[in-house]
């Protein structure tokens, strides 16, 4: 048992150093996880507070990224406000994917009315604008936290993972190892996960991770927007500050370039891991590019 | 089966209309409060009210103005029907205005700015994408166009940031935002026209640069496929050149899919402004909603929410219905 999980572990090894794509990825995503876990030994994370350091002032030896204009250290917000991203799009991931396999796999395995009723509420949804929704939501929130703001954004994220997982299912479905199962008596529930269960995974991570992506991508742009969570900082509320403040024309842009830095080695570092997903589970566009 | 596909259809946006009215109305509602509260709240805060019998009077008859004071069922099927009919209400922030009217005010600078720039990333797009799929494409393309697939993976605002620092406030070469110069009347001439096209090339470019990667990726998951297919073999071997294989056997029907996706692209136009239009403070619908978020303007944020929605439910639907006559396999 530990020896096939070594034997796995080195594969799965060898498959990252392989694959350029993938290891980029997961480099980027690991120094942003860095950042946030190890920061807080070299950086006072009290600084993130609201006028905690003097405002505006531009880099120096003590505030390495300089201070905002609301009185905080912009290194120190970054630090704070990295985590609570990471943290932010990886619940609403989970809470989406698990929603949206579910229902894909109940859909496509059992057909009929069932699935008519999830496919045709997944396809409603997919054409409802999730920034729309979210919008109004979190202009009738009164208080927003990160939690709240990653349920919310789960709760339009289960689509898409949703309508892959049933199309693999019903493909499943029909092959003869599902038949033999079933003829040798095995339950609905047993074929379900020990059958169909196993070969929807990497799918199903694959979905995951773009899943994940797509939430933060609609969690900052609700932090950009001015409607993110009040109590901590977090890097797309420090966007809007910015905005807010005028930042840009006054010319502190140690304020606003440091967070959108570090959003794009985040979105990036996601669009690479899920890019090499998608191709170790549909290995036809290994071959170009 | 024909009918049976597109009554299918038709029902389906039905749906999502009657589904994104009611959603309108139902998430504002469970938050506590209403939005004459709101209001009343701010106006405490502000120290601009006393309270006392007046002011219950003039809450009431605000109430019943907005028709808050009608038992919920009523206020929902009126609230539906209105929807329907596209009469959105008033704003409250500026009160006697139309909703409707601030949307069609805004409609044209919206549908200006996001569609030219998506159907320019979509040729542009398309283009690198299929060069990238074919195999004697010139090599620099191979290396080139992954970076704009990168690039696709950056919010366009964020980028669009970066892009107003440099160009506009570093370099002082355009405008930092808004449509036109200030103290310019808005009038067809050449000096307006290009007063716009100047405010337009710094969000343009953000979405462009953000999203030929998209297009490129989409165009080469297609391209892959019809390069295996028989009839492009048989091209080759009559000897057709290379330009007509490529441009009139492979690129057009690896375009088909392509065009759809271009529709509900344009169809999602008015709800992927928001952000840029903030960013670069554009007048056009996502001005207009950012705005009213933030003076709590409800009956104006639920107004243009339903509208980004009904423009994407729309273009689905006409993609929906041309699809067949492009592509007959797809009525069963």
């Amino acid at each position: 048992m530990t020896e096939t999980f070594i034997r796995r572990g080195k594969a799965l090894l060898s498959y990252i150093l392989r694959t350029p794509k993938l290891l980029l990825g997961l480099v980027m995503l690991g120094s942003l996880l860095l950042l946030g876990l190890a920061g807080p030994l070299f950086v006072d994370v009290e600084k993130a507070r609201p006028i905690s350091v003097p405002t505006r002032k531009p880099p120096s030896a003590e505030y390495p990224l300089g201070t905002d204009g609301g009185g905080r250290d912009v290194l120190a917000v970054l630090v704070v406000g990295t985590p609570q991203t990471l943290r932010m799009g990886l619940l609403a991931g989970i809470v989406g994917v698990v929603l949206g396999t579910s229902l894909g796999m109940i859909a496509g395995y059992f057909g009929g009315r069932i699935d008519m009723a999830i496919s045709t509420a997944t396809d409603t949804m997919l054409t409802i604008p999730p920034l729309a929704i979210l919008l109004v939501v979190a202009a009738s929130v009164r208080s927003m936290s990160v939690e709240n703001m990653a349920l919310i954004i789960a709760l339009l994220s289960w689509m898409f993972p949703a309508r892959t997982i049933r199309a693999q299912v019903l493909s499943l479905r029909e092959q003869p190892y599902v038949h033999m199962a079933r003829l040798a008596g095995l339950g609905d529930i047993r074929i379900i996960f020990e059958e169909i269960m196993p070969n929807i995974l990497p799918l199903a991570a694959a979905s995951f991770v773009g899943a994940t992506s797509g939430a933060v991508l609609a969690g900052i742009g609700l932090e950009v927007l001015g409607l993110g969570p009040q109590r901590t900082p977090t890097l797309g509320m420090t966007i809007y500050w910015a905005q807010l403040y005028s930042a840009l024309i006054n010319g502190l842009w140690w304020w606003w370039l440091p967070p959108i830095l570090v959003l794009i080695v985040l979105f990036v570092g996601l669009f690479l891991v899920s890019a090499a997903m998608d191709e170790f589970v549909n290995p036809r566009l290994r071959r170009t590019g | 089966m024909k009918q049976s596909y597109f009554a299918r259809r038709l029902v389906m946006f039905f749906v999502v209309v009657i589904l994104a009215a009611t959603l309108n109305f139902i998430i504002p509602r469970l938050a506590p409060g209403d939005p004459i509260g709101a209001v009343l709240e701010e106006l405490r805060a502000r120290g601009a009210s006393t309270g006392g019998d007046a002011e219950d009077e003039i809450v009431a008859a605000y109430r019943a103005r907005f028709g808050l004071d009608q038992p919920v069922h009523v206020q929902y099927f009126r609230f539906l029907f209105n929807t329907l009919r596209f009469d959105l209400g008033h704003s409250i922030s500026y009160y006697p205005q139309k909703v409707e009217a601030a949307l069609l005010r805004s409609l044209p600078w919206t549908v200006g700015l996001l569609a030219i720039s998506t159907v320019m990333s979509f040729a542009a797009g398309s283009f690198f994408g299929a060069m990238m799929a074919w195999p004697r494409a010139p090599g620099f393309m191979q290396r080139f166009v992954p970076m704009f697939m990168v690039l696709s993976a950056v919010p366009y605002y964020l980028l669009g940031l970066i892009l107003v620092y440099i160009f506009a406030f570093v370099m002082r070469l355009l405008p930092l935002g808004g449509a036109y110069s200030s103290g310019t009347i808005p009038q067809l001439d050449l000096d307006f026209l290009l007063d716009v096209i100047r405010h337009g090339i710094l969000p343009a470019l953000s979405i462009v640069l953000t999203s030929v990667g998209f297009w490129a990726l989409g165009m080469r998951g297609v391209m892959v496929t019809v390069l295996g297919e028989d009839y492009l073999t048989l091209a080759e071997a009559k000897g057709l050149p290379d330009r007509r294989i490529f441009f009139g056997y492979a690129m057009r029907n690896a375009l088909l899919p392509q065009v759809t996706s271009l529709a509900i692209a344009l169809g999602t136009v008015a709800s992927g402004s928001v952000l840029v239009e903030v960013v670069f403070n554009y007048p056009g619908i996502g001005w207009l909603l950012y705005n009213a978020l933030r003076s709590s303007d409800y009956y104006m944020v639920q107004g243009v929410t339903f509208f980004l929605i009904l423009t994407v439910a729309v273009s689905v639907l006409i993609v929906d219905m041309i699809y067949p006559l492009l592509d007959p396999r797809i009525e069963r």
